[in-house]
């Protein structure tokens, strides 16, 4: 075996224009695909993660039916979620919040807006409400009676830091909800339905708000290991009567965005695969000059005693080392690019800009730097050479000796 | 003295079919060649030299007639069996281009002990007993395209004696060859002949070849025209 590797790695090298050439190939299409699966990747997790540390999480606890029938009605005891939710290692917390709706008045107008009532210490941990105040200032204790706005309602509303918003809405089980609350801040949504529907006020001013006796509708799931979310969802599904409690990944909640994810990734793939198809030609073409030159030497091997598996795994290994000569040096030349455009990402201007922050989504095109994604290059590259070594297989399985030497 | 016969071939007929007009290279041909001569094929172009020393090497397959090849009978062999008894049991030697040219020489003597599996300290010491055989021990680091002509067919005496096969089987080993390097290899074949008892079977056209040959075998037509042994 051992020698075997010495004679490939010298038949690579005997012809090193064209193990140049044909690593040169690989290099190229290893690094475009690093290159472009990592920006393309990168750019969906941020917009995933922007939206989903904008307002959802990566998952979320209600009662049973909530999701498809937003009403106060749905609200429920947060004790036994909060109490199984202990056993949970990768779970930091679970985030309560009050998610209804309400009319909002100021002076001569009204709007309906979305209310959330928000814990000011854990939502702040989660979907870091705070730093993106514009003007005015956050919740400054637990039970504070004022309320923070999205800028397109205050706009609308006329409304500034320091006056005072009348809501009135229906409560839990029918009762009349009704509050004053001064404006502390003003924040801005990238995305335009949240801008101009959105309002905060503290979790306990929801609680008396709305009438819920300290029920709450929504759950946030603040995970160490958004990656595996799914098994966490899966997990916690195990723990929690389904007839009482849904749980549901950000997947589950917004399904245009991941779809979206999806058409968009198939859409490169496809690219890439053609990629990969006309590489593959040039390894092929490459694999049968190379049998038609060496089909004397091939003899010759068999004639003196080298078994077909013998010489198989010569050749195998000889385009498996191309093929690493390749991929490795691919690897090498994305890696700095991929991690330059990590640490600093690049920034979209003008339409494209406008585009993301319309989903309320920093206008960044960050690159992951996720050895996945080299993994794969590699496995994909290593697949497509053997599956290549199958004709000269078929070839020098039934080579000839005499007629092979004979040419 | 029966098992001294290391070639045994009886009634052998080749017939090339694959041609538009079949070829009846072999005409039953009969022949024993016993340990420790040094045999000579001979006989006009055409005459079937070539394709009686691939079927005694296994390398082609008969029509019709026995091959028996030290006591062992090929003709059923499968491929990957007959490449396995190739290795153990014969040494050949090509008219020219016999050595892998990425290797060195002495990588290239030993390979086939790599093949099977040979210590290291057995190739060692065999690789250096055989270049030192055929004159060359200086040149063991040398690549094939480092060689002279004469040299590389001289290294390729060394490859096929490397695994101590039953015989040598060499087809116009000199063809290529000036008559300086002609001398040279047949001195070193009769050498290793008389000395180390080596069994020698080559075809040749050249007549100084065919002078150093002990036993001359004429072929014509496909048949044994003539066997003479001189001593
Ligand atoms: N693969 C083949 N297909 C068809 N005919 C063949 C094949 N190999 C050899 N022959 C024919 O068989 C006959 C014997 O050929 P062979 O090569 O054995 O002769 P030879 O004595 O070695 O000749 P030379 O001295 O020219 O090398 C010739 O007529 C040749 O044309
Ligand atoms: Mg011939």
């Amino acid at each position: 075996m051992h020698n075997l590797v010495k004679l490939a790695g010298r038949n690579i090298w005997r012809n090193k224009r064209r193990t140049f050439i044909t690593s040169a190939s690989i290099l190229f299409a290893v690094f475009f695909s690093i290159a472009v699966t990592s920006i393309q990747k990168g750019t969906w997790d941020h917009m995933v993660d922007s939206i989903v540390h904008y307002h959802f999480g990566y998952a979320q606890i209600h009662k049973a039916g909530y999701w498809e029938d937003k009403t106060i009605d749905n609200a429920f005891d947060a004790a036994r979620p909060l109490e199984i939710s202990e056993g949970f290692a990768e779970v930091r917390q679970l985030v309560p919040r009050i998610e209804s709706f309400a009319l909002a008045s100021y002076g001569t107008r009204t709007k309906a807006a979305m209310v959330v009532g928000i814990d000011p210490e854990k939502e702040r941990t989660l979907t870091r409400i705070d730093t993106r105040i514009g003007t005015g200032s956050y919740f400054a204790q637990r039970d504070d009676d004022g309320a923070i706005l999205a800028a397109g309602l205050a706009e609308y509303l006329k409304l500034n830091v320091g006056d005072t918003l009348v809501m009135i809405s229906q409560g839990y089980h029918g009762i009349n909800a009704a509050g004053k609350f001064p404006v502390r801040g003003i924040v801005h949504f990238g995305s335009p339905e949240l801008n101009k529907q959105l309002l905060y006020i503290t979790l306990e001013k929801a609680k008396w708000f709305y009438g819920t006796e300290g029920l709450i509708t929504t759950l946030i799931v603040d995970t160490d290991a958004p990656d595996a979310i799914q098994k966490t969802v899966a997990n916690l599904r195990q723990e929690l009567n389904p007839e009482e409690y849904e749980v549901m990944d950000y997947k589950e909640m917004m399904p245009e965005l991941i779809q979206a994810r999806e058409v968009d990734t198939a859409g490169s793939y496809i690219i890439l695969i053609v990629l990969y198809v006309i590489i593959a030609f040039g390894i092929f073409g490459t694999i049968l000059m190379m049998l038609k030159e060496r089909e004397y030497e091939f003899g010759l091997l068999k004639a003196i005693g080298m078994r077909t598996g013998q010489l198989n795994l010569m050749v195998w290994l000889e385009t498996i080392l191309l093929g690493f000569i390749g991929s490795i040096a691919g690897m090498l030349v994305a890696l700095p690019l991929v991690y330059y455009f990590h640490i600093n990402p690049i920034r979209l201007s003008g339409q494209m800009a406008e585009a993301y922050e319309k989903f309320g989504v920093e206008p960044l095109l960050p690159a992951a730097v996720d050895p996945s994604l080299f993994i794969s290059q590699a496995i994909v590259i290593f697949g497509m050479i053997t599956v290549l070594s199958f004709y000269p297989m078929l070839k020098i399985g039934a080579l000839k000796p005499v007629s092979a030497m004979r040419s | 003295m029966e098992n001294n016969i290391v070639i045994k071939v009886s009634d052998l007929e080749k017939i090339y079919d694959e041609t538009a007009v079949p070829v009846h290279a072999l005409r039953g041909v009969d022949l024993e060649i016993r340990r420790g001569e040094f045999t000579a094929i001979v006989g006009p172009s055409g005459s079937g030299k070539t394709t009686l020393l691939n079927i005694i090497g296994g390398l082609d397959r008969p029509t019709a007639g026995k091959v028996e090849v030290d006591g062992n009978d090929i003709a059923n062999l499968s491929d990957n069996q007959l490449i396995d008894f190739r290795k153990k049991h014969i040494g050949f030697v090509f008219q020219s281009y016999n050595l892998i040219p990425v290797l060195t020489a002495k990588e290239n003597v030993e390979f086939v002990m790599l093949l099977q599996k040979r210590s290291k300290a057995e190739r060692d010491s065999r690789t250096r007993e055989l270049m030192e055989a055929v004159g060359l021990a200086d040149r063991m680091q040398n690549r094939p395209s480092e060689l002279s002509g004469g040299q590389q067919q001289r290294v390729a005496v060394a490859r096929a004696l490397a695994p101590k096969p039953a015989f040598i089987l060499a087809d116009e080993p000199t063809a290529n060859l000036d008559s300086k390097s002609t001398a040279n290899l047949l001195d070193m074949m009769a050498r290793l002949n008389k000395e180390e008892n080596i069994t020698f079977v080559f075809s040749t056209h050249d007549q100084r070849v065919i002078d150093r040959a002990r036993r001359v075998v004429t072929l014509e037509d496909g048949k044994v025209l003539s066997d003479h042994s001189r001593e």
